[in-house]
């Protein structure tokens, strides 16, 4: 790829990024989006995408991730599958590092997203893919006829519990408190599910295994009794993490990791902008995260214009 | 790519010339649509010194058993032994892809 200097490089190709590259492009700048992996983020991992505006059966995660990255790159957009090893962001032309090449930028748009939340207990990581997801919908076909815990109590963890409970013979959902946050939509369908078991008030301090997990230690926060659920499976839906170590010490982060930034979009450094879930924001969902993309290129536009 | 069934795993995989890379999936699986680029970018970087194929755990149930793939995408490394010599349980940038490759003897 031509190593040219481009009016804004995206680093990340969820919703958020490819709808910034799609304005960019639409505004006459030369855009590039740098992902990892095909496209779509998190969003990408999700079966029916059913909050999304404008598709009345739902749309496939993947399918809408994909339409995005045609759709911006209609206009001209350019992308690199590559991962970002490093950035210089305080100098103009900004650079990013991947490990074969180094492109240059007047602006940069930060979509780097977010990951699911680990439990951080020690075997935790071993046991990834022997008994221990953190994806539902990846994985729920291997528990079919089995026992899953799964630990969390919003959205994600109510949804993954509606739709394991379909496949296993028992899901038990732990949960720190005593009720849970999930919105409206998901209890009535949760309350019509009868192998569903809710452990209130309550943490996981142990996964047990042997070779695979064999199950969960589970400790009460009222009054710190233990109790053993025996369990094939551990689904772990405990919220998300940003994903901004490779911006730490140059991007000014808040003291759970999110950037900042306000409506604009705007880092604390001049050209560089955070959209979508790495952005401190009310509401991460891909409806905020493409406005936030939108935005974001109204204001690399006027930053270039200055320049 | 090629798709492995049981009826070929031990031809094209067990007794292959070359390192063979297994990629588990299914096609329900979001993250493997997601790592499946990579994979394609690797086979062509690599060209003969490499053979990945796929194998489809809906259809190759009794493959993913025996080699207990309980998540997916699994990424196993074949060298010419009965038993994978690494396996990854996840996604992986193509240069993690290539770095796990060469801890692993494929250059």
């Amino acid at each position: 790829m031509e190593n040219n200097c481009f009016d804004v490089i995206i680093i990340g190709g969820g919703p958020a990024g490819y709808t910034a590259a799609l304005y960019a492009a639409r505004a006459n700048l030369t855009a590039m989006v740098i992902e990892k992996f095909a496209p779509g983020g998190q969003m990408a991992t999700t079966e029916i995408v059913e909050n999304y505006p404008g598709f009345v059966e739902g749309i496939n995660g993947f399918e809408l991730g994909m339409q995005m990255k045609k759709g911006a790159e209609r206009f001209g957009v350019k992308t690199k599958l590559a991962e970002v090893k490093s950035v210089e962001l305080d100098q103009n032309p900004k650079l990013i590092h991947t490990s074969k090449d180094t492109f240059q930028a007047k602006t940069i748009i930060l979509a780097l997203g977010a990951y699911p939340r680990e439990l951080g207990l020690p075997n935790e990581r071993n046991l990834r893919g022997r008994g221990v997801s953190y994806c539902a919908t990846c994985d729920g076909m291997f528990y079919k006829d089995k026992t899953v815990v799964i630990v969390g109590g919003g959205n994600t963890a109510v949804a993954d519990a509606i739709f394991l409970a379909k496949i296993c013979k028992k899901v038990y959902l732990v949960h720190r408190r005593d009720e849970l946050r999930a919105s409206k939509t998901y209890m009535e369908s949760l309350e019509k599910t009868a192998n569903i078991e809710f452990v209130w008030s309550s943490e996981v301090v142990e996964i047990l295994a042997d070779e695979f997990v064999t199950g969960v230690k589970v400790k009460s926060r009222k009054d710190d009794s233990i109790r053993m659920l025996a369990c094939d499976g551990i689904f772990v839906a405990i919220g998300n993490v940003p994903n901004t170590e490779l911006i730490k010490g140059q991007v000014e982060l808040d003291e759970s990791g999110y950037v900042p930034a306000d409506e604009t979009t705007r880092t604390n450094i001049p050209g560089v902008f955070a959209v979508g879930d790495m952005r401190s924001k009310p509401l991460r969902q891909i409806v905020t995260a493409v406005a936030d993309g939108a935005v974001a290129s109204k204001y690399a536009e006027e930053y270039i214009d200055s320049m | 790519m090629m798709m492995v069934t049981k009826a070929n795993f031990e031809q094209e995989v067990l007794n292959a010339k070359t390192p063979v890379l297994v990629d588990f999936f299914a096609n329900w699986c979001m993250p493997c649509k997601m790592f499946a680029p990579v994979l394609d970018e690797v086979a062509e970087t690599y060209g003969n010194r490499l053979k990945i194929v796929k194998v489809d755990i809906d259809e190759a149930v009794e493959l993913a058993q025996k080699y207990r793939v309980m998540s997916i995408p699994t990424i196993k490394l074949f060298t010419g032994e009965a038993e994978p010599r690494a396996t990854f349980v996840g996604a992986m940038s193509q240069e993690e892809l290539e770095e796990w490759l060469a801890e692993n003897g494929v250059e």
